[in-house]
């Protein structure tokens, strides 16, 4: 019982370590959890972190709370689990809320905004960088470049929720794999 | 409703259907966040570089900063309770069972229809975004100011030659703010 929630306190406290310190948001936090959890701690064996990572990016939700919960329920339970999320989320949730005060009182000031209209440009670089990133990882072939056809379309033309686009595409996957491809091996 | 539950309510959506890490979140974002009227595109894009400064997974910064500044302190901890609440409750399910959850065929195919679909709305969001920031007043031809879309041009270029450098993002982020700042007082 006091080595549980001896545990669950450096689960804590390492979670609140890794939401401090790393920029970047949840990919740049994979490879510091990895290191906490498997050679620091020894809580975790290499092969099975790389199976929490490809679960925490294939579930719903945020990477970086996934592996959170999911290494906090392996090592604690549902308690170690409570710890590492709320471990890793404070940090985030302190500095943002003085930042959501502070940027308030400057935004109407010219210097600020003047840098804002030079960062708003800087961030449409960020965002192609990621896209770019992203597409480099996914899946490719004629059935996946149709649905990012789809996808970009349906979102950028018409007033279809986003969500109804990912439910669909997530079911086109399914039939495709589930159907098409093992109509085609027969 | 009040505007704390319709906080939980919103935010939870979003986490039930964000696949992946990163910007992921950001058509979900875009699409419930304005359509409340919460935030407008250009503070979501303000709002992208202020998380990219700051520690911490966007999707938290990004519940966290709606809710303060919609609801306070309590609205911020409605929205990220909201947004990390799916997470938590499909991890501790999907927990016990992880090997067949990873072996799952269902899951793998479903997967193999969401990468392509994240990617074509983040791809929508960014031409969205490029249309905000080069055109802040809309498509009307009077209204276009041709210097401050120069800048916004030459910065765009500029810096995605150097993201693609691998220059780090902060330093971007901090380069745009100068530019931002001296062509502002040399074009007022």
């Amino acid at each position: 019982m006091k080595e549980k929630l001896k545990n669950c306190l450096t689960l804590f406290l390492t979670f609140l370590k890794i939401g401090a310190f790393t920029f970047g948001g949840g990919y740049a936090m994979i490879p510091i959890i990895e290191k906490e959890m498997v050679e620091k701690h020894k809580w975790i064996k290499s092969e099975d972190i790389l199976d929490i990572f490809a679960i925490a990016e294939s579930t719903p939700g945020p990477i970086a709370i996934n592996s959170a919960t999911f290494i906090g329920y392996k090592i604690g339970g549902v308690f170690g689990s409570f710890c590492a999320t709320f471990g890793v989320v404070l940090p985030s949730f302190t500095i943002i809320s003085i930042i959501a005060l502070v940027l308030r009182e400057f935004s109407d000031i010219p210097v600020v905004k003047y840098a804002f209209n030079g960062i708003r440009a800087g961030v449409l670089a960020l965002i192609i960088k990621a896209l770019y990133s992203m597409y480099k990882k996914a899946p490719k072939g004629l059935f996946s470049y149709i649905l990012m056809g789809a996808s970009f379309i349906l979102a950028a033309f018409t007033d279809i929720n986003v969500i109804f686009v990912i439910i669909g595409c997530g079911v086109a996957g399914l039939f495709n794999t589930l159907v098409l491809k093992r109509r085609a091996e027969k | 409703m009040s505007i704390l539950l319709e906080l939980f309510l919103t935010f939870f959506k979003i986490g039930l259907f964000t696949f992946g890490g990163g910007y992921a979140m950001l058509p979900l974002i875009q699409e419930e966040v304005i359509a409340h009227k919460w935030m407008e595109i250009e503070e979501v894009i303000n709002f992208i570089a202020v998380s990219e400064s700051t520690p911490g997974p966007f999707a938290i910064n990004c519940a966290t900063y709606v809710g303060m500044e919609t609801g306070g302190v309590p609205g911020a901890i409605c929205a990220t309770l909201g947004v990390v609440l799916p997470s938590f409750i499909v991890i501790l399910c999907v927990a016990r069972f992880y090997k067949q959850f990873k072996e799952s065929k269902i899951v793998s195919s479903v997967m193999t229809g969401l990468r392509p679909a994240v990617i074509g709305l983040i791809g929508s969001a960014l031409v969205s975004m490029v249309v905000t920031v080069f055109l802040p007043d809309g498509f009307n031809l009077g209204s276009i100011a041709i210097p401050d879309l120069l800048v916004s041009l030459a910065i765009a270029v500029v810096m995605t030659i150097l993201v693609f450098k691998k220059v780090h993002p902060i330093i971007i982020i901090v380069l745009s703010a100068v530019i931002g700042i001296i062509s502002g007082y040399l074009l007022n």
